[in-house]
């Protein structure tokens, strides 16, 4: 069996006003990837792209096995996608839904997702039109789950939510990984829930990846020197620091590639580090972002 | 059985350390005995909701502390003579006592006045656990 459920290799995709670039993206079985980016990034698009609903112009991308878009109708029996432009039919209720799709996919499981209907608290008579955006998202994402995909690919989906609902959704991503054979995809903004449970992170700007990694690598290779330099003083470049701020004396390095090494070579230069920071998803992404673009158009 | 680790995302520190500390609090008091059997990776990363790879690196991590030990294959037990004295916390301890050190300076206190301090956190600590104790 492959254990890779997706692969990007050299992906490109041309509009008018976005391209996307040279994409590479590897999503190994059995994991969640937390792909990040600002609006306009080219989340939306990769994931089409991953979904056969938009052809690229270059490249190969492989899910589940099967090459894309040639073969996408066999690769979507085992995707299950929920993405926020996906509608639901208004005048109909949910019941009417399970309904609809249990012949359709082979492996739907009727007590799964009865189980999900009193863990999201929905109600299966209620009409869709009736419900929140919160019972939306989590009724498209029962649809999804109890067909038991092998692969979820979800778009944005805890934008939105209130704080309980986002829970109850991060609760039950996570007990579909309790299977090692599943794998989840799942793009959002909201850094601080894909910090909490993916495996594999990616972050996308301006149509190209700018960094993907396990999250305890790119968690350990961020920090923040924050140092005390003697007066008249100037601080040569240092290898592995992207980003210099602070105020002349007390300036505050950013690294991508931190080693300890990098303490004692600071001392070596005269300077005090006052402290190492450890840094949030979020901090690291900004970080990433506004370095990668200063050198764009430096 | 494990249901009561809670992670907190406002505790600065890794969310692979937190889970570390409270295992090891866990073995200290008994609750998982010596050569028990824990949860795997993916049955704790499933019930805190957190990512399989922080709680690999947990174990991992324990595993290399002699904490618990790993069969390839069979799961994770918890070590018959499991080694409480953390490298990890020391290192942080370590650091914990240069910001000390750092913060005391700056407020221009001597090295006897930050010692007599550090010596009444102590003090409070262990009078909070006495009366906890004894309500």
């Amino acid at each position: 069996m492959n254990h890779l459920s997706v692969q990007f290799k050299g992906v490109s995709k041309k509009y008018t006003h976005f391209a996307l670039e040279n994409i590479d993206l590897e999503l190994p079985t059995g994991s969640i990837m937390g792909f990040i980016g600002a609006n306009g990034a080219g989340k939306s698009t990769t994931i089409r792209i991953l979904m056969g609903l938009v052809h690229q112009d270059q490249g190969s991308v492989q899910v589940l096995g099967h090459p894309m878009p040639s073969d996408q109708a066999a690769a979507k029996l085992d995707i299950g996608f929920v993405s926020e432009d996906m509608r639901l039919y208004g005048p109909a209720t949910l019941a009417w839904h399970m309904d609809f799709l249990r012949p359709i996919y082979p492996r739907w499981d009727q007590s799964y997702a009865d189980k999900l209907v009193q863990r999201f608290d929905l109600k299966p008579q209620q009409k869709i039109k009736g419900l929140s955006h919160g019972q939306r998202v989590k009724a498209a994402l029962l649809l999804a789950l109890a067909r038991r995909p092998r692969l979820l690919v979800l778009d944005e989906p805890t934008t939105g939510l209130d704080p309980v609902a986002r829970h109850e959704v991060l609760q039950e991503l996570m007990a579909v990984l309790a299977d090692e054979d599943r794998t989840i995809l799942f793009s959002s903004h909201n850094t601080l829930d894909v910090e909490q449970i993916s495996d594999q992170i990616t972050f996308i700007d301006r149509g190209r990846i700018i960094d993907s990694d396990n999250k305890e690598a790119f968690l350990d290779r961020w920090r923040r020197l924050r140092l005390l330099l003697p007066p008249d003083t100037v601080l040569p470049r240092l290898p592995g620091v992207v980003e210099v701020g602070g105020s002349g004396r007390l300036p505050v390095l950013t690294t991508n590639r931190f080693e300890p090494a990098m303490v004692s070579a600071c001392n070596d230069l005269g300077a005090t580090v006052q402290a190492v920071d450890t840094m949030t998803l979020e901090e690291i992404f900004v970080a990433n972002v506004h370095c990668r673009r200063e050198r764009l158009t430096a | 059985m494990h249901s009561d680790i809670l992670i907190s995302q406002s505790d600065g520190r890794p969310m692979y350390l937190q889970i570390m500390e409270q295992i090891k609090q866990r073995v200290a008091v008994g609750e998982w005995a010596p050569g028990e059997e824990i949860p795997s990776i993916r049955q704790l990363a499933v019930s805190l909701s957190v990512s399989v790879i922080t709680v690999k690196r947990a174990y991992l991590e324990l595993e290399r502390e002699g904490v618990i030990l790993t069969q390839q294959g069979k799961g994770s037990i918890v070590a018959p003579n499991p080694n409480l004295a953390p490298r990890l916390f020391h290192e942080e301890f370590s650091e914990h006592l240069e910001q000390v050190a750092r913060l005391g300076d700056l407020l221009g206190l001597s090295s006897d006045e930050i010692a007599h301090r550090t010596k009444e956190a102590s003090n409070r600590l262990i009078e909070a656990r006495y009366t906890k104790e004894t309500l």
